[in-house]
């Protein structure tokens, strides 16, 4: 095996004028990026502009100076478009403070509930099962990469059973079976581009909300609470949701590195549903009370985000049409 | 040892939670490895994926009717 220095990803292409901005100051050129205030919270000029900022703390960009992660200017930046996003979502997401309740709601399988995972096992195509993934790769290529950045803001027993998660995603020390690297097998054998980064551009900004919701949690250390309830959410929700897109890649046809990625997560994520609700998010709760809203808050954001993503690849596959954004250039797989 | 003990969870919800790789030995006599840090061993009989909990203990819920359905 050769090892090679992984190459960044290149810079995407603005969706207006903030993110226009902030990928001009990414580059060093001079610039003045435009009043957040009135974006779109959700829209894909903000989400876009957010994206970016957060790049800097996992990857990085090709030709992107590395300094640019603690740029004074471009974090100032970054403050206010987060606080345009996180206003809305606090607006937008009703509170609550009853943590059983609110997991238990997660727990039960609806039956008649018809989401993305029902639509692609009763009868989804495959470009759109392709799509679905093309978009999912924003997160799955850094699987479990956003929640990491808890692990410090945490301490104690929630800190050792979120820890035993990570190590579960990362492939127990073997770099092979790390879920992102399970991602990237599954969309090669899709005939997907597994490089990091690719699908950015064709992306819709509901998608880059649900990455940037997770980046904002994980980067925050007052918004911890909230980190924990978004990955509870994925936990609890992936087994079943998992176990029909097994189902949809088995009716596609698909080869085994497709179905592995989900039989995979069918199995691990019974085990870190568990412990996320008992080894950490009790003791967690148990501890600092005062942080329970904060927990549903992330549950709620999760789901409330989710849905619009869902709502518009429903909205396009509903007429037969690509989920990709036209406006990159770049054809549905 | 005390300390060499395996941490066993019972949940009663639904599985059984061992800490620590496990070698599971089924009724046929067939042998089944979890390498995991924790392994969920379905107690419920349910499960499509046994020895391992697949989540199926969940409560199903018929929400056009309002009828709960446990089976």
């Amino acid at each position: 095996m050769t090892t090679t220095k992984p190459k960044a990803p290149t810079l995407p292409v603005p969706r207006g004028p903030i993110s226009e901005g902030v990928l001009s100051a990414l580059r060093g050129d001079p610039t003045e990026v435009p009043a957040v205030d009135g974006a779109a919270p959700y829209g894909d000029d903000l989400q876009l502009a957010l994206y970016c900022c957060y790049e800097l703390h996992y990857r990085g960009f090709d030709g992107v100076d590395d300094d640019r992660e603690w740029d004074p200017a471009l974090l100032t930046v970054r403050a206010e478009l987060e606080r345009v996003f996180l206003n809305a979502l606090r607006e937008d997401v009703p509170t609550g403070t009853d943590i059983d309740d609110e997991l238990n709601g997660l727990l039960v399988e609806h039956l008649d509930a018809f989401g993305i995972s029902h639509y692609l096992r009763r009868r989804g195509e495959l470009w759109q099962l392709r799509e679905y993934v093309a978009h999912r790769s924003l997160y799955h290529l850094k699987e479990a990469d956003p929640q990491t950045f808890v692990i410090p803001r945490l301490d104690g027993p929630p800190k050792a059973a979120l820890v035993t998660v990570q190590h579960d995603e990362y492939g127990a020390g073997d770099p092979e079976r790390t879920h992102s690297k399970l991602f990237a097998d599954m969309m090669a054998e899709l005939g997907l581009s597994d490089v990091y980064g690719a699908y950015v551009d064709s992306a819709p900004a509901a998608m880059l909300a649900e990455v940037n919701f997770m980046s904002l949690c994980g980067l925050h250390r007052g918004l911890r609470a909230a980190l924990i309830g978004q990955f509870a959410t994925v936990e609890l929700t992936s087994s079943p949701g998992s176990d029909r897109l097994v189902k949809a890649m088995r009716r596609l046809g698909c080869g085994p590195a497709a179905i592995h990625f989900y039989a995979e997560h069918v199995e691990a994520d019974a085990v870190h549903e568990q412990l996320i609700r008992r080894e950490v998010i009790t003791p967690l709760l148990r501890a600092e009370p005062e942080l329970t809203a904060d927990v549903v808050f992330g549950i709620r954001s999760s789901l409330f985000l989710a849905g619009r993503l869902e709502e518009y690849l429903f909205q396009h596959w509903r007429h037969g049409e690509s989920s990709f954004r036209a406006e990159a250039g770049v054809k549905s797989p | 040892m005390a300390e060499a003990r395996r941490r066993v969870i019972v949940t009663d919800e639904g599985p059984i939670l061992v800490y620590g790789p496990v070698d599971v030995e089924m009724s046929d006599g067939t042998r089944v490895l979890s390498d995991r840090a924790v392994t969920a061993l379905c107690a419920c009989g349910r499960s499509g994926r046994r020895p391992f909990c697949d989540t199926s203990h969940r409560r199903r819920v018929r929400d056009e009717e309002g009828e709960e359905n446990t089976s």
